[in-house]
């Protein structure tokens, strides 16, 4: 936690205070945040800073910024990871992954490579595969159910401390 | 009491008692160890040759083009051991325990040739002083020991040539079994796009350029599994694609038949031309095989993509298709070439033996009268005489057919060399060039036009790889120094390919997953390796040595030397247990033991195969 308190004050030496005894109430605004060297080169950053910030605005206070590494650490049980991920990937925070949402991740994923036509065969397919409920969208339950099979997904979410 | 029990076995990591230290000691070599085993397989990972050069590429051009660059580097491993082989036991015994240059006369440059030993045209060619030293079978003498080892040459020659091949076949048979094994995973896993989309990034990734090759890599990844999920939705209107493929393969072998008879028709023309005498005719008449040849290898095959566009089956197996046509194409060519020559090669060589073997008695008698002259003109009739002291440059030499066609086959394989390279600059580094500069001055767009970049053409380069082995595998029993010269091309080849690849192709308009398994190049390749080792075989079984140069010189076959060990090197037992063995009546009955083997293990493969596939049912 002291590294991580080290980290968070060298983004804005002059906000931070190094005295938490009275709990003082400072966030750390997206921008700074995104520009941490793990971060940068993330293609879903804004949305992880989001899901982590009580606000819902990205401006992350300390015990965000905890929380955020600490799920993403390797010592985060698998279930919590999902939670965050799913989080992450609800583009418009309605506790779904709509088809709108499929298309921003895979056009971030890819850098909008790919073409409409071949987006649009993507979300179909990754919405038939994992739809359980067949409501057209992936609620929580299909989410994890699809992920807890997937052998890369701990491997790939974690990050060495 | 059981509490009890319990308390005291985990003592230590309840934090409680004596045991505490210890287990606090014991967790952490636990995590020092589980770190030190995930370092080493980092280590071990970064140690592969080539990996980023070959990950790199497999992110921009999808794993088809990387599948033939990990078969190069395969290649690559394979020759490296056959290398070791032959420098190891053949060329550094040679060199450093046997006798030196210049104390035989089958180890010197003959005095006429003296003159332009050294000069870098007749070193290019692979004669005068290359000729001459351990590169080629003609410099080995056929001492049976050699050295204070007593190392046996003649023997280590043999043997070396013997399991060069026998390694071959071993490590192509054994990758093909493994790769069957990876085969039968199958990918059709459920969840397939679901987990590319939301587990393929990864989110350690800090630097910049990995984050590239990370986002080519996951555009490719989907591409390739869109073109999987296209082919599997097409409707087929069965009846018109039968028909189709029918005609395209009725195609297919119309051409075949038609390169295969203008070949012929060509070399009988050639043949009349030379009865004629070659002066009357121009350069093409001349050189109209070579070149009907070399066309043919450059036309046939772009009409055998045209064909293929017609049979419209999944990219990957219009691969194979490819190939297997090419394949044939060449064996064809290469077949009715050898065929049409036969009568003239039939007489060359019955020519040629005949030839030897009087030249042979000839050297021999010019030889004794040539001694003689040295005794002051008597011609003694048993030669108790001392031996004078002559300069091995001056002994005249008879004709060492080994070391020619050692010679053969290593300028096949560099002018080989140089015509790739140099097609690889010209057709694909200035066409870039050209495209790229000269498009601002060109009446139509030339990079979506013709001639536009280059795509990287995977089966020129798999079936070039496959026949270069195949000349090795054929040429390094009579020039031990084959296998170096491949490892030395296949290392320039690849960094020159993978800079060519990056800088001047572009990916392929449908990008398509190559099959895990590389069995079909494998296949290829095996056919090759049978085809090469034939021609060898046949040579030491049926033609006598030279009788002045090499290791098994003075024998009347090559592999007498066996024969040779046998009766002096091991005891007498060993010998008769050898002819108890050899005879057919035990022979016979293992040859039958040996093919039962065979069919039962084929048996309880198939079993376990479709055990595995209930069980993978089951977890579904």
């Amino acid at each position: 936690v002291y590294r991580l308190h080290g980290r968070y004050y060298e983004m804005a030496p002059n906000v931070v205070p190094m005295d938490y005894t009275r709990d003082p109430d400072v966030k750390l605004p997206m921008q700074l945040i995104i520009n941490m060297p793990e971060l940068k080169e993330n293609p879903f950053k804004e949305r992880i800073v989001e899901s982590f910030s009580e606000d819902g605005e990205g401006s992350l206070s300390f015990n965000d910024f905890v929380d955020m590494f600490s799920v993403l650490s390797e010592m985060a049980p698998r279930e919590l990871k999902a939670i965050y991920a799913f989080k992450i990937y609800d583009f418009n925070t309605d506790n779904f992954i709509c088809k709108e949402d499929l298309e921003k991740t895979l056009n971030k994923l890819t850098r909008e490579e790919l073409t409409a036509e071949e987006i649009t065969l993507v979300c179909e397919k990754v919405i038939e595969e994992a739809d359980m409920d067949g409501d057209g969208k992936l609620g929580f339950a299909d989410f994890e159910n699809m992920i807890s099979k997937a052998p890369d997904f701990l491997r790939y979410y974690s990050k060495k401390k | 009491r059981e509490a009890q029990i319990f308390v005291d076995k985990f003592e230590g990591a309840l934090g409680k008692g004596k045991g505490k230290k210890f287990y606090a000691y014991k967790v952490m070599m636990m995590k020092k160890w589980m770190k030190f085993q995930r370092d080493f397989e980092n280590f071990k990972t970064a140690c592969i040759p080539w990996e980023m050069k070959i990950k790199e590429i497999e992110s921009h051009f999808g794993s088809s083009v990387a599948s033939y660059f990990i078969f190069l580097r395969w290649m690559y491993g394979i020759n490296m051991i056959l290398f070791g082989l032959t420098f190891g036991l053949v060329m550094v015994p040679e060199a450093l325990m046997g006798k030196p240059y210049g104390s035989l006369p089958r180890k010197t440059v003959p005095r006429a040739e003296e003159a332009t030993a050294m000069n870098f045209a007749t070193l290019w060619d692979f004669s005068g002083l290359a000729q001459y030293s351990v590169l080629f079978y003609g410099y080995y003498n056929n001492q049976r020991t050699i050295g204070w080892l007593k190392f046996r040459m003649p023997l280590s020659y043999f043997l070396v040539g013997v399991g060069t091949i026998g390694y071959s076949f071993m490590i192509v048979i054994r990758t093909m079994a493994k790769n069957a094994n990876d085969d039968g995973g199958g990918d059709d896993t459920s969840f397939n796009f679901s987990w590319k989309m939301f587990t393929s990034w990864d989110y350690l990734i800090g630097n910049p350029e990995t984050a590239d090759n990370k986002f080519a890599s996951i555009t490719t990844s989907f591409k390739e599994a869109i073109v999987e999920e296209q082919e599997s939705r097409k409707e087929e209107n069965i009846h018109l694609t039968r028909f189709l493929r029918v005609l395209a393969n009725f195609l297919a072998l119309c051409t075949l038949a038609g390169s295969g008879y203008l070949i012929f028709f060509v070399v009988r023309r050639s043949q009349q031309f030379a009865l004629e005498g070659l002066e009357n005719y121009g350069w093409w008449e001349r050189n109209e095989v070579n070149m009907v040849m070399s066309l043919l290898g450059m036309f046939c095959p772009t009409l055998f993509d045209v064909i293929s566009s017609l049979e419209n089956y999944h990219p990957r197996i219009a691969l194979r298709w490819q190939l297997g046509r090419i394949f044939a194409l060449f064996l064809g060519n290469l077949y009715t070439f050898i065929i049409a020559l036969m009568d003239e090669i039939n007489l060359k060589a019955r020519y040629l033996l005949s030839f030897t073997l009087e030249e042979e008695k000839i050297v021999k008698y010019n030889m004794t009268i040539w001694e003689a002259s040295l005794y002051n003109g008597t011609i003694p009739e048993n030669s108790t005489a001392p031996p004078i002291q002559v300069d091995p440059a001056d002994v005249p030499r008879g004709p060492c057919w080994e070391t020619m066609v050692g010679q053969e086959f290593v300028r096949l394989t560099v002018s080989d060399t140089m015509t790739t390279y140099i097609t690889i600059l010209i057709g694909d580094f200035l066409r870039a060039v050209f495209v790229r500069f000269f498009n601002y001055c060109w009446c139509w767009d030339l990079e979506y036009g013709f001639p536009s970049y280059s795509e990287f053409d995977i089966s020129g380069n798999v079936l070039g790889l496959i026949f270069n082995q195949g000349m090795i595998w054929m040429g390094s029993f009579y020039a031990p120094c084959l296998p170096a010269i491949n490892v030395f091309r296949l290392h320039t080849s690849m960094y020159l390919q993978c800079w060519a690849v990056m800088c001047c192709n572009v990916p392929q308009e449908r990008v398509f997953k190559a099959s895990r398994s590389n069995n079909f190049y494998m296949a290829m390749l095996l056919f090759i390796l049978f085809l090469s080792t034939l021609p060898v075989v046949y040579t030491v079984v049926s033609i006598p040595p030279s009788f002045d140069c090499g290791p098994f010189s003075g024998k009347t076959r090559m592999y007498d030397v066996i024969g040779e060990t046998l009766e002096l090197d091991f005891p007498s037992w060993f010998g008769k247990v050898f002819g108890y063995a050899s005879n057919p009546g035990i022979i016979l009955p293992f040859i039958l033991l040996m093919v039962l083997s065979l069919y039962y293990l084929n048996a309880t493969s198939k079993s376990y195969k479709e055990a595995n596939l209930e069980l993978k049912k089951k977890l579904q």
